[in-house]
């Protein structure tokens, strides 16, 4: 049973169309993420749930009843901002608070809640201070209590983490998530940070130019994304243009820079321009004169608990990463051989399109 | 690390200065820096100042003038007379009545003006302060025509059956005036202390459930707060100290300190007088504006910081 529904929702803004056609069907308690590269009508679509901006066309539905247009301090909804938008002037208290207040919820009650919300973000020692007292993380956490604090329906997250240094990002992911669990609240998380949205969503919407491009859990859009852009822009690939050679029951002969690569049929016909997707850490590194083709390492970086190398080979250069396994690495030129399990292969169809400039990917 | 001592461009990352030439350059800089600026105050404020507060000491005589004795009448004249008390409430009046109403058109003004989307708000933005780039004397002259005895206001008002009615050389007029004069003091540090504010803390406001009002008056009021504030102090302060509007539009009828202190210079000739009120208002002022800083700031600084 969809909780939140999203149908057909549009946004306009003269002739230019920030979010198209946007369907999207949200489940009581779940975590799901909008995820896409900045100008992709995330955040619109986000704010258009909040009542921030106006739809053009399309409904969205909230448990049963249309809230299209209703106003956005009468929806009720619990709103992480990018910039937390604490009120400055109150104590943390105050700021967690003043839901409450404008829900008139008693004093006594209002007190015992607010210090329920404070203790789970773990912040019942800073009830008194105020929030340019605060570290980020703290002021975080306030933003975060203070939605949830009113219980609301629907938790807005919009780039919650965005503002975390690195390793503070990464806590406050679990901890997010644990908080959300155990509220049960359900939650749509607006992010670029596709990590983020991997590691906490029970589902991740990816858009792309104001459209979704596919909804589905985080590990089947990594591990088959249904778009050349969504195997870009989630985690690192080899993309490999190449053209279709025999099909034959059930199999397509893939050609690779002459390199012959066997993939499911499904629908290919002869003479048919493709891309093949590999994940660096699909890619096996075995001994010079072993495995599908030969390779020579040209680069490597040490990445912790991976090794990154780029190889040149017959298909260009193509990036490996493989485990820390604590052995000494492959040396810089050093010869190797590449090869992968047929299954990891993912087809596109088409010519491939030119790299996306970086910003785009950001 | 010797090595790098030795090149003057990294002397200042190590935070000692390196010769009696660098402490010296570092423990003068600031005040050569801010010498000409210093000077420039001083001979340009602070020297006519001390010279008003000197003249406020000496003798007055009918027949000679000034005379250079030493006395403390012309205050005890001042705080004692009935006459200078009325004028001096009232002028505090009439600037404390200008910079409340300032206050009550110019904050809404400086929101609207906030929310509009260019080019309309360097439209309007201009037309704010438009009024500032007229002489305030022929803004004077202006609201004199308009509410002069014969001017369209009165046509008006004898048209509609109220009949002709005293306009000019009120108080009500002078404030009018006056408001008009100081509003872009007002729009002004308002609209630079909205320009600060985070779009998204109104609207976090909205999503808890408050309403427009309540957002206005519990999470946007408290944080332009200080524009409020340096507004009012600039609007009182011109406004006690106002000579043109008052001089123009108040006349001989309806005087305030800054005319009084034009008539005893320029009228009685009693420089003295004229000094002492000067150096009252002077005071007057301070303390009132200190007094509201303190307050207002007060409240503020317990919670913003």
């Amino acid at each position: 049973m969809s909780f939140l529904t999203l149908r057909n929702v549009t946004k306009r803004y003269g002739s230019f169309e920030a979010v198209g056609n946007v369907t999207l069907s949200v489940d009581k308690g779940e975590f799901v993420s909008l995820l896409g590269p900045s100008g992709c009508g995330k955040t619109t679509t986000l704010q258009m749930i909040a009542g921030f901006v106006d739809v053009t066309s399309g409904t969205i539905e909230l448990d049963g009843r249309d809230i299209t247009r209703t106003k956005p301090n009468s929806r009720g909804l619990g709103i992480v901002f990018q910039s937390y938008a604490l009120f400055p002037h109150m104590t943390v208290y105050d700021n967690v608070s003043f839901g409450l207040e404008m829900k008139r919820v008693a004093k006594a009650e209002r007190a015992a809640l607010v210090e329920e919300a404070l203790a789970l973000v773990h912040l019942d020692k800073y009830a008194k201070r105020y929030p340019r007292e605060l570290s980020g993380g703290q002021r975080q956490r306030v933003a975060l209590a203070r939605a949830i604090v009113i219980r609301p329906p629907v938790l807005l997250l919009d780039e919650p983490l965005s503002n975390l240094d690195a390793k503070l990002r990464e806590a406050m992911q679990f901890e997010l998530r644990d908080i959300q669990r155990k509220v049960g609240t359900t939650t749509i998380m607006v992010t670029h940070d596709q990590a983020e949205a991997f590691s906490i969503s029970d589902r991740v919407v990816v858009m792309e130019a104001g459209r979704i491009t596919q909804i589905d859990q985080p590990y089947r859009i990594y591990e088959h994304p249904e778009t050349e852009f969504i195997s870009r822009f989630v985690g690192k690939t080899n993309m490999l243009p190449g053209t279709v050679a025999t099909v034959a029951d059930g199999h397509a002969a893939v050609s690779l820079a002459g390199v012959p690569v066997e993939v499911p049929a499904d629908g290919l016909s002869a003479g048919e321009a493709v891309v093949l997707c590999i994940r660096p850490e699909k890619l096996r590194l075995t001994a010079p004169g072993q495995g599908r083709i030969a390779g020579r390492v040209t680069d490597r970086f040490f990445l912790g608990s991976q090794w990154l190398y780029h190889l040149d080979g017959p298909l260009g250069t193509v990036m490996a990463v493989t485990a820390n396994d604590g052995d000494a690495p492959l040396e810089q030129g050093a010869p190797v051989g590449i090869d992968w399990p047929a299954s990891v292969v993912r087809v596109h169809r088409g010519v491939l399109s030119a790299a996306p400039a970086l910003e785009e990917l950001e | 690390m010797s090595s790098f001592s030795t090149d003057p461009a990294a002397s200042p990352l190590s935070g000692e200065p390196q010769d009696a030439a660098g402490g010296f350059r570092k423990r003068f800089a600031p005040a050569l820096m801010a010498g000409p600026a210093t000077l420039l105050f001083a001979t340009l404020v602070l020297t006519p100042l001390l010279l008003t507060l000197l003249l406020s000491f000496n003798e007055y005589d009918h027949a000679t003038g000034r005379t250079h004795g030493f006395t403390l009448s012309h205050y005890a004249e001042v705080l004692t007379d009935g006459y200078y008390l009325e004028i001096f409430l009232r002028t505090f009046r009439v600037a404390a009545l200008a910079t409340a109403i300032c206050a009550i058109i110019g904050v809404p003004e400086a929101l609207i003006l906030s929310r509009m989307r260019n080019p309309w708000r360097s439209v309007f933005l201009l037309v704010v302060l438009a009024p500032l780039l007229v002489s305030v004397v022929v803004r004077a002259f202006g609201w004199s025509m308009l509410l002069g005895p014969d001017g369209v206001v009165n046509m008006i008002l004898q048209a509609v059956g109220i009949g002709r009615t005293r306009l000019l050389y009120t108080e009500g007029t002078v404030v009018v005036a006056l408001v008009h004069v100081m509003l872009p003091f007002m729009v002004i540090p308002v609209w630079t202390s909205l320009q600060k504010l985070d779009p998204a803390v109104e609207q976090a406001a909205l999503s808890f459930g408050a309403s427009r009002p309540t957002t206005m008056v519990r999470v946007i009021a408290p944080q332009i707060l200080p524009g409020i504030l340096s507004g009012s102090l600039i609007v009182f302060g011109l406004s006690a100290s106002a000579f043109a509007i008052p001089g123009l539009l108040g006349g001989r009828r309806l005087k305030m300190v800054a005319t009084v202190v034009y008539d005893q210079y320029l009228g009685e000739l009693n420089w003295p007088l004229g000094a002492t009120v000067a150096v009252i208002l002077l005071v007057a002022n301070l303390i009132v504006m200190l007094t509201y800083h303190h307050v207002v700031e007060g409240q503020y600084r317990k919670r913003m910081g």
